[in-house]
C-alpha cells in the first residue's frame, strides 16, 4: 500500500464527514491565517519604519542648542542659542567619528514665482547637508562651496515646492523666485525624498547657502548658530561613538563643570530608528506567538476528532486487519488522515491570511509584506501539528487487537 | 503440500479474567484437509469462536502448535499474521462488516490493496469475484442499497478475491432468512467444489447440514467430529448457485 493510495483513502475519509472535517480544521485555518496576517502586518510596519528612517540618512545625528528658563517656563531645546559657529568648525575638525557636519538654519517663508506662491520651510545650509542626507539633485546643479563663499542668491528646491510653483513635471531650474523680497535663482531640483517617520514631507523645502540665509533672510546672532547642526557619522555603527565624542567636545568648549547639565542636546536618529525597529519586531514576535498558540489549540482539536474517529471506526480497523492490514498500514492511514486535515487547514489558512492582509492593507492603507517564507513555514508547521497530534490516535488505532476491534459495538 | 492444510496440536487458550482463569480451549487437536467443508457447532461459550479465531490467525493460542499449509503460524508476530490472513485466509462475518458509503467493488478490493496489487488489476479481480457470486451487475452499489443476502455475497467475494486456501465464515447466515441462507450456503458449496476449504461456525443444524463434516464443541473441547454420510443424500447440493 503506497503513500498515494493512503492519501486518497485519507481524503475520502475526510470528505465523508465534510462538516466535521471543516470544523476540525477550522482551528488550524484560523491559527495559520492569524500567523500570516499578523506577520504580514508586523513586517509591513517594520519595513515602513526602516524606510522612513533610511530616508533621513543612515548615520544621522542632530545637535541642538540648549534651553532658556524664564519665569519658570522652560523654553525647550534650541530656545537658547548655545552653539556657536566655532563649535561647528570644531565638530568638523576635531571629532574623529564625524565625517560631515552642516548647519541647518530654518525659517518659514513664502516663496513667490512669476505666477504662483507657496509657503514652505527655507533652510540655509552647506553642501555637506546633502551628503549627510544622501540627497542629490535630479535637475540642475547642487549647492557648492563657492555658492557659500560668495553668498550667492541661488536656491535648490524640493519636488513638492517645484510642483506647487511650476506644476507637475515642469523644470524649475533657471527660474527666479522671491523669498522675503530677495530674488533667488533656482539652480537645482532635489530627488524625491518622501516622508519623515512622523509624516512630514521632506520634499516641501527650499535650500539656500547658509551665508546668503544669514545675510539676506534671517540675521540672527553673530557668533551663535541659530539652528541645528546636522552631523553625519563615519558609519551607521559609529553614531553612538560620534554622539559621545561631540558631547565631550561641546562640554569642554562650553566650560561645563562635571555634574552640570549639558547646555545642548544630541539626537541620535539611528539609535531611535533601531529602537523603533526593535519595538516593531518585538510586537511582531508577540503577535506571532499568540497566533502559534491558536495553532496549538487547532492541533488539539484535530487530535480530539481523530480519537473520536478511531473509536467510531474500530470495526473498520478490525476488518482491515482481518483482511491483511498490518499495524503500520493502520498507523499510516490515520496519520496521513490527520496530516491531510491539518495540511488542508494550513493551505486554506494561508489563503485566508493573505486575503485578510491584502484587505486590511487596502482598507486602512497599512503596509503589508506577505513573504513566501512565512507561508511555507505556516504550511510546514501545520503539517507538523497534524503529524504530532495525529500520532497518538493513529498509534492507538494500530495497536488495536483485531478480534476486539471486530467485536466492538 | 505434504501435510494436511490445517493441523492443530494440543491447542489451549486461557483468558485471565481477574483472579479467575477462563479455559476457552482445552487441548484441542484437529486436522482439516484441503477441499473440506467443515461446520463447527456448539453452544455459546463452548469455545467454537475462539477456535475459529485461532484458525483464522486473528488470535494466538496460549499453548500448542498450529500448522497452516505446512507452516507453523502459532508463534508468528502481528505483521506476519497479517500477511497470512491476507494471502491464505478469507473471512465472512455474521454482520457482513462491509465498509459503509463504499461501493461493492471497492469493498471487495480491500484485501488486494493490502496485498499491493496495482489499481487496474485490483478492479478487474474484484469485479470478477463479484460476478462469481452473482453480483456482476451491482459493482458500484453501496451496502445500504443491497439486501442482506447481497451484502453477504459481497463479503464472500471479498473473502475469495485474493484466492485464499481457506475461507472462514463465522455464523454467515445468522442475519439472513432461510431462503437467502440456502443461497449463501450453495455459494460455499460451489467454492468447495472449486478447491477452497471452507470452515464455518454455526449453531443451526440446518446450516451445518450443508457441511460434509461437523465438529461439535463443548467446554473448550471437541465433543464429536463426524463425517455424516446423510449429507450426501440431502438435496441441498442441488440448489442452483444464483447466477
Amino acid at each position: 500500500m503506497n503513500v498515494l493510495q493512503t492519501m486518497l483513502l485519507a481524503l475520502r475519509a475526510i470528505l465523508r464527514n465534510k462538516m466535521r472535517s471543516f470544523l476540525t480544521t477550522l482551528g488550524i485555518v484560523i491559527g495559520v491565517a492569524a500567523v500570516i496576517a499578523m506577520v504580514a502586518i508586523g513586517q509591513g510596519a517594520k519595513a515602513r519604519v526602516e524606510e522612513a528612517f533610511a530616508s533621513m540618512g543612515s548615520s544621522l545625528l542632530i545637535v541642538m542648542s540648549g534651553t532658556t528658563t524664564s519665569g519658570g517656563a522652560q523654553g525647550g531645546y534650541g530656545s537658547l542659542p548655545t552653539l556657536t559657529w566655532d563649535d561647528l568648525r570644531a565638530i568638523q575638525r576635531e571629532v574623529p567619528a564625524v565625517r560631515w557636519a552642516a548647519p541647518a538654519l530654518r525659517v518659514g517663508a513664502q516663496v513667490i514665482s512669476d505666477e504662483q506662491n507657496w509657503t514652505t520651510s527655507v533652510t540655509g545650509t552647506t553642501p555637506d547637508f546633502f551628503a549627510i542626507r544622501d540627497w542629490s539633485v535630479t535637475r540642475g546643479v547642487p549647492l557648492t562651496e563657492s555658492d557659500i563663499e560668495s553668498g550667492a542668491k541661488v536656491a535648490v528646491v524640493g519636488q513638492t515646492v517645484a510642483e506647487k510653483l511650476y506644476g507637475r513635471g515642469a523644470d524649475p531650474t533657471g527660474q527666479l523666485v522671491r523669498i522675503k523680497n530677495v530674488p533667488f535663482q533656482i539652480i537645482g531640483q532635489l530627488a524625491k525624498k518622501g516622508q519623515s517617520p512622523m509624516g512630514q514631507d521632506y520634499d516641501d523645502a527650499v535650500f539656500v547657502p547658509v551665508s546668503t540665509f544669514r545675510s539676506k533672510l534671517q540675521g540672527g546672532l553673530k557668533n551663535y548658530l541659530t539652528g541645528v547642526i546636522m552631523v553625519g557619522a563615519i558609519s551607521a555603527d559609529s553614531t553612538a561613538r560620534a554622539e559621545r565624542q561631540i558631547a565631550s567636545l561641546l562640554r569642554d568648549r562650553h566650560h561645563l563643570l562635571a555634574g552640570a547639565d549639558d547646555d545642548f542636546s544630541i539626537r541620535n536618529l539611528t539609535e531611535m530608528a533601531n529602537a523603533q525597529a526593535q519595538g516593531t519586531k518585538t510586537l511582531t514576535s508577540l503577535l506571532a506567538a499568540i497566533a502559534a498558540v491558536s495553532l496549538l489549540v487547532g492541533g488539539i482539536g484535530i487530535m480530539n476528532i481523530m480519537l473520536v474517529s478511531v473509536t467510531e471506526r474500530t470495526r473498520e480497523i478490525g476488518l482491515r486487519m482481518a483482511v491483511g492490514a498490518k499495524p503500520r498500514n493502520i498507523l499510516a492511514q490515520f496519520l496521513v488522515e490527520a496530516t491531510t486535515l491539518s495540511l488542508l487547514g494550513g493551505l486554506i489558512g494561508v489563503t485566508l491570511g493573505v486575503v485578510i492582509a491584502l484587505e486590511v492593507a487596502r482598507r486602512f492603507g497599512w503596509a503589508m509584506i506577505v513573504s513566501p517564507g512565512i507561508m511555507l513555514l505556516a504550511v510546514g508547521f501545520s503539517a507538523l501539528v497534524g503529524i504530532g497530534f495525529g500520532m497518538y490516535p493513529a498509534s492507538k488505532a494500530s495497536r488495536l487487537d483485531p478480534i476486539d476491534a471486530l467485536r466492538y459495538e | 503440500m505434504s501435510g494436511p492444510l490445517i493441523r492443530l496440536e494440543d491447542i489451549t487458550k486461557t483468558y485471565q479474567m481477574g483472579d479467575v482463569e477462563l479455559h476457552a480451549l482445552r487441548s484441542v487437536s484437529l486436522i482439516i484437509e484441503a477441499r473440506e467443508l467443515v461446520a463447527i457447532m456448539g453452544a455459546s461459550g463452548s469455545g467454537k469462536s475462539t477456535l475459529m479465531n485461532i484458525i483464522g490467525c486473528l488470535d494466538r493460542p496460549t499453548s500448542g502448535r498450529y500448522f497452516l499449509a505446512d507452516r507453523e503460524v502459532s508463534r508468528l508476530g502481528r505483521n506476519e499474521l497479517a500477511e497470512v490472513r491476507n494471502h491464505t485466509l478469507g473471512f465472512v462475518f455474521q454482520s457482513f462488516n462491509l465498509l459503509s458509503r463504499t461501493s461493492a467493488v471497492e469493498n471487495v478490493e480491500l484485501p488486494l490493496i493490502y496485498a499491493g496489487v496495482p489499481a487496474r488489476e485490483r478492479r478487474r479481480r474484484a469485479a470478477a469475484a463479484l460476478t462469481r457470486v452473482g453480483l456482476g451487475s451491482r459493482l458500484s452499489h453501496h451496502p445500504s442499497q443491497l439486501s442482506g443476502g447481497q451484502q453477504q455475497r459481497v463479503a464472500i467475494a471479498r473473502a475469495l478475491v485474493n484466492e485464499p486456501e481457506v475461507i472462514l465464515a463465522d455464523e454467515p447466515t445468522g442475519n439472513l432468512d432461510t431462503r437467502t441462507s440456502i443461497e449463501v450456503m450453495a455459494i460455499f458449496q460451489e467454492l468447495q467444489r472449486s478447491g477452497i476449504t471452507v470452515v464455518l461456525v454455526t449453531h443451526e443444524p440446518d446450516i451445518a447440514a450443508f457441511a460434509d463434516r461437523v465438529i461439535v464443541m463443548r467446554d473448550g473441547q471437541v465433543l464429536s467430529d463426524g463425517h455424516h454420510a446423510a449429507i450426501a443424500a440431502r438435496p441441498a447440493a442441488a440448489v442452483p448457485v444464483p447466477a
